[in-house]
């Protein structure tokens, strides 16, 4: 990492520390985190490993059923609860990448958005999920059973600054959004990372070169559902629900279009990608479904106009 | 004395859905020579290489390789035995640098390629193996820079240096000269007579020159079968192989 590029996290980063003070509505900017994590595991097969799968709402979606579960069922902490979604969705990520990654192309995005909506239907019918109602009134709890995170007055920040339990809420999830961001920044700079790419500039060749591509394919596959999980459980956490849109195929349509407007294959294009349609769906709610129909033309503007997406066009800029 | 041979194929056949694309092929590598495969368009060459290495299920028959059958092994353990391929089109990874092209292939044997943990840093340590590789080709000075940009001759360079750094033991190039001007065809026979010192090489190739002053065995194929086999002046005069190429543009037997 060069010194621009640590100055621009550093910048960042304190962006995100002060985000809540300075006009930030905590639930959105949760809200943003939730997506960004998630387009940032989805970018993890689709940017570096050149996978496109087109089913990750499952793992974002049961992950939210798993840690709402969880919380609300078993009163387990959040943190537990999280951990729960997370290694749910790890599990379901072995078993469909077990099947998927035997399929290249389209066809490996068939067999995941087949998977996906099989889940879905799952969804619908199983009792645990409580079907179109969802699962309502998810607790936040206590993280660590010390720190609670709901609705129990908070002294004032050095008796001054008034905290809400929002705002507590937002610096859990800003915790573990870093910890699932340094995790997938960790593995594209690594050695892993260097067969993930190798594997999607040419695949043919990194076999004759002695890479079992298909066993890397389903590491990344995992880790990839894993942390889409993890987004999926912090996400029921904050909002304090899981319903049925998060496992729906829109979702997975959803984080395609984060990752390609922001710019697969960069570190920080899926942040910026989800955080942009997170904003446009807040902020241009008044106008109903007409949302549906900016975004869409937002989206077609962009792959005319910079098809490397936000961040891959201005990193091409810079580097030219 | 028997000869040792490091590849043999026993009556080698691949059928596609009725059409017989290569069929009963014996063929014998002597260890530490390289050996032609050519023939006309269509004569199921790459074909073999595919079936050699595993990228297609073979039909029927057996691959021997070092004294051990491997025919039922996975194009990744083939790879792990030594046996490394080229293809037709370069095989490099356009958007890595010229240096991490080699370095990918060099890291495999630090067993840490799961680590998913580790930082890259942990590879710095292979860097000077790799520049010494791309020295042997010529490419040092493009080191930093993306492949995607070298000219079509340094790329296919650059794919022998990337082969030449999992060491294999016996190197199959398919059409290594394929779509090159005089120059870049003259150094590449160079290259390959070079790293060829000590170990097997197994070539598709269609320029004649190339086969003729580098080759120590030819094989012809026509329709998936062997029709002569043995060195260039012996084989260049064989009736049967010249009928096989009448008409045939391609190939220009002196």
């Amino acid at each position: 990492m060069d010194k621009r590029t640590k100055i621009l996290y550093g910048i960042l980063l304190a962006g995100a520390v002060i985000a809540p003070f300075v006009g930030g509505y905590p639930l959105f900017l949760m809200s943003a985190l939730c997506f960004a994590l998630f387009a940032c595991a989805f970018n993890l097969l689709i940017g570096f490993t050149g996978l496109l799968s087109f089913g990750h709402a499952m793992f974002f979606g049961m992950a939210a059923y798993f840690c709402g579960h969880a919380a609300k069922v078993w009163g387990l902490t959040p943190e537990l609860a999280v951990l729960i979604g997370t290694a749910g969705a790890a599990a379901m990520g072995y078993l469909v990448g077990w099947l998927a990654v035997r399929r290249q192309g389209i066809y490996f995005a068939m067999v995941t958005l087949a998977l996906s909506q099989m889940v879905y239907f799952i969804c619908v019918q199983a009792p645990f999920t409580g079907a179109e109602d969802g699962l309502q009134n998810v607790p936040r709890g206590k993280a660590f059973g010390l720190i609670n995170l709901q609705s129990t007055p908070h002294d004032p920040l050095f008796g001054v600054i008034p905290v809400s339990d929002d705002i507590v809420m937002y610096y859990f999830v800003l915790a573990l959004f870093l910890l699932g961001f340094g995790v997938i920044y960790r593995a594209i700079y690594s050695p892993f990372g260097q067969v993930l790419k190798s594997i999607r500039e040419n695949e043919p060749r990194a076999l004759s070169l002695g890479y079992d591509v298909d066993k890397y394919k389903l590491m990344a596959f995992v880790l990839s559902a894993a942390l889409a999980g993890m987004a999926g459980a912090l996400k029921a956490l904050s909002v304090g629900a899981a319903s049925l849109t998060d496992v729906s195929w829109q979702m997975s349509g959803e984080v395609v279009l984060m990752t390609l407007l922001g710019g697969m294959g960069t570190i920080l294009g899926p942040v910026l990608g989800a955080t942009t349609i997170i904003t446009m769906q807040n902020y241009l709610a008044g106008f109903g479904s007409w949302v549906t129909i900016i975004m869409g033309v937002t989206f077609v503007v962009c792959v005319l106009a910079f098809r490397r997406g936000i961040v891959g066009e201005i990193a091409y800029r810079l580097k030219r | 004395m028997s000869t040792d041979y490091i590849l043999e194929t026993q009556h080698l056949t691949k059928e596609f859905r009725g059409f017989t694309a290569v069929d009963g092929v014996n063929l014998k590598i002597v260890r530490g020579s390289i050996h032609a495969l050519i023939g006309p368009n269509g004569a199921g060459k790459t074909t073999v290489f595919n079936l050699l290495t595993k990228f297609l299920p073979v039909t029927a028959g057996r691959i021997i390789y070092n004294g051990r059958d491997i025919t039922a092994e996975k194009p990744a353990q083939i790879a792990r035995r030594g046996v490394i391929r080229s293809f037709q089109i370069s095989a490099v990874f356009p958007h890595l640098t010229v240096m991490e092209n080699v370095r990918v292939a060099l890291q495999r044997k630090l067993g840490t390629s799961f680590h998913f943990w580790k930082s890259d840093a942990s590879l710095t340590h292979l860097n000077d193996r790799a520049m010494q590789l791309l020295d042997e080709v010529d490419l040092t000075r493009f080191a930093d820079i993306e492949t995607v940009a070298l000219p079509y001759g340094r790329k296919r360079a650059l794919e022998i240096a990337t082969t030449l750094a999992v060491d294999p033991e016996l190197m199959l190039l398919d059409e290594p000269t394929q779509g090159m001007g005089h120059e870049d065809v003259g150094r590449v026979v160079e290259l390959i007579r070079k790293v060829s010192a000590n170990r097997s090489v197994l070539m598709v190739e269609h320029n004649m020159s190339v086969v003729a002053n580098l080759c120590d065995t030819i094989t012809v194929l026509a329709r998936g079968a062997v029709l002569a086999e043995g060195p260039y002046a012996e084989v260049s005069k064989n009736p049967q192989v010249l009928e096989a190429y009448v008409g045939s543009s391609e190939m220009e037997i002196v």
